[in-house]
């Protein structure tokens, strides 16, 4: 009894220490994303903060990178399915020893490292570029559509692999059928396989997209001048971060949580009219609340309305006070310890000079007039003017060095002298 | 309408094995024509050459007379039900039915007629809208019927449909099947292990073992008359009783066994191979063989031991021992007397040589 017990105490512990290992930096990162500090953190808690989605949105280099990321992400899923799709049924087709070889020069891909294949990839264009005399402008050196090459060459072997699973439970008698019905091979093809691999094909995008976009090693190289998301983030963890990526990091959880949470509300939906059509029974009672809040339309609804009541909410929480009052409190004991330092607040209401406020950009401007514009100037366009100088340049990461000023959190942000410590850490 | 399907010399190898050994057959327009025999024998090659999935190693395939040797199968007059039915599960039943008019590009609201007037034949109307999975195994049966029957072949081939049902439904769906031939009238080639399936619906059964086809007749010939030793045993139950012709006189032998000298029938076909006295069976169904005193006909008649008796109501069903030692089968209708031997008594046996088919053995 007292055995069983303590088992199951260990088990629910061992549970607990498991999704806190899974989940645990996911969720610290997320609520780093609201915090007005500078640094990613959650403690100290300075203020709650919505500006890392602004400050995410106007940087130009994160921004870039993500559209390139969606461009090769794309570029590899149109070229890997099919490639994956062919090489599986080629599998299905071919003699044993055949087999084997093509299922190996396939896979290899995959056991190469995507360091290697990226080299290999930049260099064998480069080469190829060369011989037909190419400018660096031409397509022999395009970023983009290297890394679609070059990423293609192992994500297709992933593709491979999802088809060939779902190949294996298709009955080649029904082909077979569709032949003998008069249907021509292209239409046996489009009409039986495809409609049978469609799961498959689904999947497997999904996954070359996802392997595509957080893919560093192979692009890396292959990427040349262009850079990617993750090439972007990685050059940023080297020089300095911000919570901007903490608010990436949140869209993108979000954004899979609402796929998954509709996935799972549609594949319910489906087993249950599945089973409803096999009770014989009419599905008429679809008016009740339970079921509309349980159907994929649903569930986004609520997802969306939990979207508005987050807005809702920022709007109602003055962030641009409690900065103020924070900064405030600092300048206090700034002066306190420096006297001779000069109120910057007042710079920072012009825009363009490059202020060290980087990472607090709205901070000031609302600063000045913290009363009118309660959820601190998001939707006020006018405000994206005064953002944008201070996101692009090597000004920015003036705004990192603050936090290092010596294990008091915020401080001596607006200290000069502090821009000579950080100097070197930005570039 | 309907089409003749002739088979010249036709061969079928894979690698050493010789599946078909030089099938010579005719099959006559709008006939239920079987192929019957054990699993291996070929059936289903011989099927799959007609339907075209399989191209024969050597010889013809002639459909009234033209020659489908490279002609795929989407461009044969011929419609296959598998084994296995190969319903498309991803589609209702409806387009199931209509598949094969969908790839000959005919129009939405025609396919879906067509597929409701086949519904109707089938005895299904009104479950267009069905997924295949929500059939049972029997309409899924008469759905695969009604799809093959779409795209109005001039020949059906059906590979074993039936064997995947249970018995009552078999039985049931042997009648249906020769009734929707009848109505729609073209050519039925039927594949099977079962000797019921393909003697009750048949025109005319083949009986193949290993590759060869032994003899082609109608079920009454088949059953009656053998030619072969192999369709002889394969086809209902027989007695073989083993031994040396000694005689061929015209249209009967003489063969010399352990059990005495036994008189039986001959056909025209075997007499030549008989003389000589070669090795030779003579075959004596169950129903054939009587005890004696109760038949007449007693010139072939022998002793053996009772060794069971199996009541089955309309029938009794012996074993007996012969004093070769063969093990022998007679069936007796039950006619209300009562059997006069019990287990372990000697029952005298005669058997009317008329009944009896004398068959050269290879040596």
């Amino acid at each position: 009894m007292k055995s069983a017990q303590f088992l199951r105490v260990v088990l629910g512990a061992y549970i607990v220490l498991f999704f806190a290992y899974l989940f645990g930096p996911l969720i610290l990162m997320s609520i780093t994303a609201f915090n007005s500090s500078e640094f990613p953190r959650v403690t100290p808690w300075d203020c709650f903060s919505t500006d890392w989605f602004n400050v995410l949105v106007e940087d130009k280099r994160i921004m870039t990178g993500l559209r390139n990321s969606i461009i090769i992400g794309f570029g590899v899923v149109c070229l890997s399915v099919p490639i994956g799709l062919a090489a599986a049924m080629m599998l299905t087709q071919v003699g044993r020893r055949m087999k084997s070889f093509f299922y190996t020069v396939v896979v290899s891909p995959i056991l190469v490292p995507g360091v290697v294949l990226g080299i290999s990839t930049l260099i064998f264009w480069d080469r190829l570029g060369t011989m037909f005399d190419a400018s660096y402008n031409s397509v022999f050196y395009n970023g983009i559509f290297l890394s679609i090459l070059g990423q293609s060459t192992f994500v297709s072997a992933y593709c491979m692999l999802v088809f060939t699973a779902r190949l294996q439970r298709f009955d080649p008698v029904q082909e077979e059928a569709a032949l003998d019905l008069g249907a021509t091979n292209a239409q046996a093809f489009v009409k039986i396989l495809l409609p049978f691999l469609k799961p498959a094909i689904g999947s497997a995008a999904v996954m070359a997209f996802l392997a595509s976009f957080e893919n560093y090693n192979t692009t890396i190289f292959t990427i040349v001048s262009e850079s990617t998301l993750t090439t972007v983030l990685a050059s940023k963890v080297r020089f300095g971060i911000n919570p901007s990526i903490s608010a990436l990091a949140v869209i993108i959880v979000v954004l899979t949580l609402i796929c998954a949470i509709i996935h799972e509300a549609m594949k319910r939906q489906e087993a249950r009219r599945a089973q409803a059509a096999k009770d014989e029974r009419v599905v008429a009672d679809y008016a009740s609340v339970g079921r509309f809040a349980t159907s994929p339309w649903g569930i986004v609804l609520l997802v969306f309305l939990a979207g508005l009541g987050t807005i809702w909410l920022a709007t109602r929480y003055d962030t641009a006070s409690c900065k103020m009052r924070l900064q405030d409190e600092r300048q206090l004991r700034l002066e306190q310890s420096t006297p001779s330092t000069p109120a910057v607040t007042p710079g920072a209401a012009t825009p363009g000079t490059t202020t060290p406020s980087t990472t607090t950009p709205t901070t000031t401007p609302s600063g000045s007039e913290p009363a009118a514009k309660p959820y601190q100037g998001i939707f006020a366009p006018q405000n994206l003017d005064q953002v944008a100088p201070k996101d692009e340049g090597e000004a920015a990461p003036a705004g990192e060095g603050k936090s290092d000023g010596e294990s008091k959190p915020y401080q001596g942000i607006f200290a000069p002298q502090n821009l000579d410590n950080v100097a070197p850490k930005s570039d | 309408m309907s089409v003749d399907v002739k088979l010249e010399d036709v061969w079928v190898r894979f690698g050493s094995f010789t599946a078909v050994k030089n099938a010579n057959v005719t099959i006559r327009g709008g006939e239920f024509f079987s192929f019957l025999g054990p699993s291996g024998c070929g059936k289903t090659t011989l099927l799959r050459c007609i339907s075209g999935f399989q191209e024969p190693t050597d010889g013809k395939i002639l459909f009234d007379g033209k020659n489908m040797a490279g002609i795929g199968p989407n461009k044969r007059p011929t419609a296959l039900i598998f084994q296995n039915l190969a319903l498309f599960p991803l589609m209702s039943v409806a387009d199931n039915i209509a598949f094969g008019l969908e790839v000959r590009g005919i129009g939405k609201a025609q396919r879906r007629k067509k597929a409701d007037e086949l519904l109707d034949l089938i005895a299904l109307p009104g479950q267009g809208d069905k997924k295949v999975g929500e059939l049972s195994g029997g309409q899924k049966q008469r759905v695969a019927i009604a799809r093959a029957l779409a795209v109005e072949p001039e020949i059906l081939l059906l590979d074993e449909p039936l064997s995947a049902l249970d018995l009552k439904l078999r039985q049931h769906m042997r009648t249906e099947l020769r009734e929707i031939q009848k109505r729609v009238g073209i050519t039925f080639i039927y594949i099977t292990h079962d000797q019921g399936e393909a003697l009750t619906m048949s025109d005319r059964v083949a009986v193949m073992s290993e590759g060869v086809i032994e003899q082609v007749a109608d079920s009454v010939t088949l059953y009656d008359r053998p030619e072969k030793p192999f369709v002889a045993s394969f086809v209902g139950e027989n007695n073989d009783f083993r031994g040396r012709v000694t005689s061929v006189s015209e249209g009967y032998a003489e063969v010399e066994t352990s059990e005495g000298l036994f008189r039986g029938r001959v056909s025209e076909g075997n007499r030549d191979a008989l003389s000589g006295s070669g090795p030779a069976s003579i075959f004596v169904r169950p129903e054939a063989l009587k005890i004696a005193g109760t038949a007449t006909e007693a010139s072939n008649a022998f002793e053996a031991n009772l060794l069971q008796e199996e009541f089955e109501g309309n029938m009794r069903h012996l074993v007996l021992e012969s004093k070769g030692g063969q093990r022998l089968r007679m069936t007796l209708v039950n006619d209300g007397h009562v059997l006069d031997y019990g287990p372990g008594s000697t029952v005298p046996v005669v058997f009317n040589p008329e009944l009896a088919i004398v068959l050269p053995q290879e040596a």
